[in-house]
């Protein structure tokens, strides 16, 4: 092995390389300085998230079981950018003197995960597909629980941790049963030998719900709002952006490569599993008052538009479901990002907090109505551009029906989202947030996500090129 | 640059415009600058148009632009007018500005009141010159959502519950659009071809008639909803009763129109066979919105609501008038199309300046306004002349043609439909010249009312702006109809060749 073949590589060994350095330089850090880690950590992220736009050819390490090539690289790009925006959007959380002691932790930790997505991603063959999984679930459980002494934190942390290792379990069994139906464990190898005998269904059936706690696609979201809720802000914006945009990710890639022999028989399942996912999401996010709760519902309802992709099952609705990953991404760290600005401010996160806030906070309010109608799908924002995107893939497939049931329930999203819009511009509030300045991390946050939010949909060329890089079934 | 593209890039230069601005005095001189340049637009679109179609020029439609944007669905962002478009675009042209002088003193908010008000503008006229309809749906959608804001923050009584009803019944109706045109869109050309979009290139081919029996209601109601159809007409008169005034002249005025519009443009054009086949289900729905809004105006105390009822039926007429699928019946679609939406504006601005003035829209607290307030209730008397369709004035012309064409239809089905519908003629003269009656005559009921101001330079300039149009139409009827009638061509033309089964 050559150093070009480490190369290859690159992602996983810069951000493990980035790792090891913020532990040596905490080291050497007393405690007044500490809060150097949040400059050295941006820096050296921006670095690793500019060096991944560098072209590479396609190429495969260990026999196949790592590969990349462009999509996969952009998959990773994609994670990455929306990795930098959450830094950002950490900044000020990080820096109160309760976590003074742990930033390099929390860094530390979100690398790390970020590591293991970046894995899963580039495999290409079930056992690393596994690792990678691991490897980004452990360190996100650890990050749930970061506020330790907040009760509500540690139990997010332990339910993380307890359902993934059951969902885990799960895929596991799925895995081995394809291991024992086909000899290979190898992503090529299994795809030429699916014959679609009942075990091999079955042990798709396992693979899926395995990936579908991951996402937290209905009926196996129920982690999902406490996690989000005890959590701390920006750690459920990782989660419900970042981690459920890589599951999204490989989910589709293997439902494309490995069970492309399947696809007549899972998509009536994925028909269910979207209309389920988006209804019930819907449903419950309409009665949430804690905006974190809130948005952990909504994104479990958005994750069920993104399924709506592998039901096309070609070239186009892979290529919306990366566009629409890109864009969610924006969207939701836009409202995350709000979120996290005001509590890390005034500790405030309930609905009825933001009555008023247009009058205070002019730009953070714009900015969440922005959040809000691009994630309900309205235009001219990004959001409607995606939505509408993954419905002409559903069409494609002739799923009028379901395409049917898809708007009316981004209608139905539309309803609540509209409910943070009235609380901000309508309500009236003896006792609004007062107004306050955030610090420039947050700004530049926030100023991305509403570069993205805004550019995403007219630039037509961000299309073409994910459209470049896909494939079908 | 092409003409047509002044249309979207005046509007969001005047928002732009509007962020810059200070105080209420300086927005709304940037928003009217902008809107003036906006009806100059539209007068100087209309003499071109008119001046090529006399130079001889017959392609179907003028000032085509088309620039792709994404590249691997084909959607392009095409834009190009007919005669209908023009006169719409005309109409939008006069509400706006109007609209923009209607709201004069709005101090609450004002940059953001202006900025919204100008982005409805924008998908407006967005919608009307869209020859593709990915950018249609996504102009419809830009002219819906400021609503929201428009109602929510700036209107009265139960605002918040009209706007969010308001928001979610025609996003519904947008939903049901959506599967209507990604339906059309895989069916835009025979099997092998580039799908489109382009509203030009699908009339070229026909869509399966399977496919047209199953899309056709979707694009229908999805339209029909914003054309207030009945059942799903209810967003409407607690809209427009809850808007503030220029918002009440827009929606009612321009936005309800795209419902017509749509519905002519998409629905029956690109899927004649199906509309042929089903319309007998529409033409009972828009008998009843016609005839039960018209009712349902006697029997409100509200000005408003009074308005917004004979809106939907009003409205409910444009929507029978496409559904008789013949040359002279959508002629009058068009300019019934054009003749409520300056009376209905007409109407709202009055009534916001005469509730400014008395603080009440209860028509049985008020009377004898016409001794205190002589322009408004002269404005007043005509615009409620115009609305019963009394010669002279544009309703008249627009509702004779209707019924005209209605009328060609032989069966006993469509006579008896069309005799329904003109009852609603003499139900509206009950309601208007009620209203005019208690509201302008007879002793005036509190002393308050005594010492009213009459209408400021921008009130008279609003109105008589939107008088002068009516006036117009009314008068000189031909010259639109004419602009209108070789526009009809193609479809007609679609329409007398259509093969159906069974006949």
């Amino acid at each position: 092995m050559s150093l070009s073949d480490i190369l290859i590589m690159r992602n996983e060994l810069l951000l493990t390389f980035m790792a090891m350095i913020l532990l040596t330089i905490d080291l050497n850090l007393n405690h007044a300085k500490k809060s150097l880690m949040i400059p050295i950590s941006i820096g050296l992220f921006l670095v690793v998230t500019v060096i991944g736009f560098i072209p590479q050819p396609d190429q495969a390490l260990f026999g196949g079981m790592y590969h990349t090539n462009g999509l996969v690289q952009l998959m990773k790009n994609i994670l990455n950018i929306g990795v930098l925006i959450i830094l950002f959007q950490s900044a000020a959380w990080l820096k109160s003197p309760a976590n003074a002691t742990k930033i390099s932790e929390y860094f530390f930790l979100l690398v790390s995960t970020l590591i293991g997505m970046n894995f899963m991603i580039s495999s290409g063959d079930f056992l690393m597909l596994y690792l990678g999984l691991e490897l980004a679930t452990i360190p996100i459980a650890a990050l749930a629980a970061f506020t330790h002494f907040n009760t509500k934190s540690s139990e997010a942390g332990i339910k993380l941790l307890l359902s993934s290792a059951l969902s885990s379990g799960i895929l596991l069994y799925g895995i081995s049963m394809i291991y024992g139906s086909c000899g290979s464990i190898y992503f090529d190898a299994i795809g030429a030998a699916y014959a679609n005998v009942p075990l091999q269904v079955l042990a798709f059936i396992f693979f899926f719900t395995g990936m579908a706690f991951k996402m937290s696609l209905v009926p196996f979201h129920l982690w999902t709002a406490d996690v989000y809720e005890g959590a701390p802000i920006n750690v459920t914006s990782y989660l419900s952006v970042i981690s459920k945009g890589a599951a999204a990710f490989i989910l589709i890639i293997v439902m494309f490569t490995v069970f492309k022999t399947l696809a007549p028989i899972y998509k009536s399942m994925i028909y269910l599993v979207a209309v389920l996912t988006m209804t019930v999401g819907n449903l419950f996010a309409m009665r949430q008052k804690n905006m974190k709760r809130f948005l952990a519902f909504s994104s479990i309802a958005q994750a069920g538009f993104i399924i709506l992709g592998i039901l096309g099952a070609n070239k186009m609705g892979m290529t919306s479901v990366v566009y629409f990953v890109l864009v969610y991404i924006f969207s939701n760290l836009g409202a995350f990002g709000v979120v996290a600005a005001i509590s890390a401010k005034t500790g405030k996160e309930y609905m009825d907090d933001y009555d008023g806030l247009y009058l205070t906070n002019p730009k953070l309010s714009l900015l969440m109505m922005l959040s809000m109608f691009s994630l309900a799908g309205i235009p001219p924002v990004a959001g409607f551009f995606g939505k509408m995107f993954l419905f002409t893939s559903a069409a494609s497939g002739g799923y009028y029906w379901l395409v049917f049931i898809a708007v009316l329930n981004a209608t139905i999203s539309l309803y609540y989202y509209l409910l943070v819009v009235k609380a901000m511009f309508i309500n009236k509030n003896e006792q609004p947030i007062a107004k306050f300045q955030s610090d420039g991390y947050t700004k530049i946050g926030l100023a991305l996500c509403a570069l993205g939010i805004f550019v995403l949909g007219f630039w037509s060329q961000v299309y073409e090129f994910i459209n470049g890089l896909t494939f079908g079934i | 640059m092409n003409i047509l593209n002044l249309f979207v890039v005046i509007p969001v230069l005047t928002v732009a415009g509007i962020l810059f601005t200070k105080d209420l005095k300086q927005s709304r001189m940037v928003s009217a600058i902008g809107m003036t340049a906006q009806l100059i637009l539209s007068a100087i679109l209309v003499y071109l148009y008119v001046s090529e179609r006399n130079a001889g020029n017959m392609a179907p439609m003028l000032f085509m632009y088309d620039l792709l944007w994404f590249p691997a669905l084909n959607i392009h962002y095409a834009v190009g007018v007919d005669g209908i478009s023009v006169a719409m675009i005309a109409l939008t042209g006069v509400v706006v500005f109007a609209g923009i002088f209607a709201s004069w003193k709005m101090e609450f908010l004002s940059r953001e009141f202006f900025i919204s008000l100008i982005l409805l503008a924008t998908g407006v006229f967005g919608f009307f010159i869209s020859l593709d309809l990915f950018t249609m749906f996504l102009f419809y959608e830009i002219a819906v959502i400021p609503m929201y804001l428009l109602i929510g923050i700036w209107g009265s009584g139960p605002k918040e519950y009209s706007a969010m009803k308001l928001t979610l019944m025609l996003m519904g109706g947008s939903a049901l659009l959506m599967v209507g045109i990604l339906g059309i869109y895989f069916y835009s050309v025979p099997a092998g071809g580039q799908l489109t979009f382009n509203v030009l290139e699908i009339a070229k081919h026909q869509i399966p008639i399977e496919m047209q029996r199953f899309l056709f209601p979707f694009t229908f109601v999805g339209f029909g909803i914003l054309g207030a159809l009945f059942p799903f007409h209810t967003w409407s008169p607690d809209g427009h009763a809850s808007a503030p005034t220029a918002v009440s002249m827009l929606h009612a005025g321009v936005l309800m129109k795209l419902g017509g519009y749509g519905a002519f443009r998409v629905a029956i054009y690109l899927m004649p066979e199906a509309a042929h086949e089903q319309a007998w289900i529409f033409i009972i729905l828009t008998t009843i919105s016609v005839v039960y809004g018209a009712f349902g105006a006697i029997f409100q105390k509200d000005l408003k609501y009074i308005n917004a009822y004979s809106s939907v039926s009003h409205c409910g007429l444009v929507l029978f008038a496409v559904l008789m699928m013949n040359q002279t019946a959508f002629t009058g679609a068009v300019i019934q199309m054009i003749s409520h939406g300056l009376m209905t504006a007409l109407f709202f601005a009055l009534i916001g300046m005469i509730y400014g003035r008395t603080h009440t829209r209860m028509i049985d607290e008020m009377g004898g306004l016409m001794k205190v307030i002589p322009f408004l209730g002269v404005v007043y008397v005509i615009a409620g002349l115009a609305s019963l369709g009394l010669p002279g004035f544009s309703g008249f012309v627009a509702e004779m043609t209707i019924f005209f064409g209605a009328y060609q239809h032989v069966d006993v089905f469509h006579r008896v439909a069309t005799i329904l519908a003109v009852s609603s003629i003499v139900i509206t003269a009950v309601y208007i010249l009620r209203v005019v009656g208690v509201l302008l005559m007879g002793p005036i009921k509190n002393d308050h009312f005594l010492h009213l101001p009459d209408a400021n330079w921008y009130e008279r300039l609003s109105t008589v702006t939107l008088v002068v149009g009516i006036t117009f139409i009314g008068m000189i009827p031909l010259w639109l109809s004419d602009m209108i009638n070789f526009s009809l061509a193609p479809l007609i033309h679609k329409l007398a060749t259509i093969q159906l089964p069974g006949m």
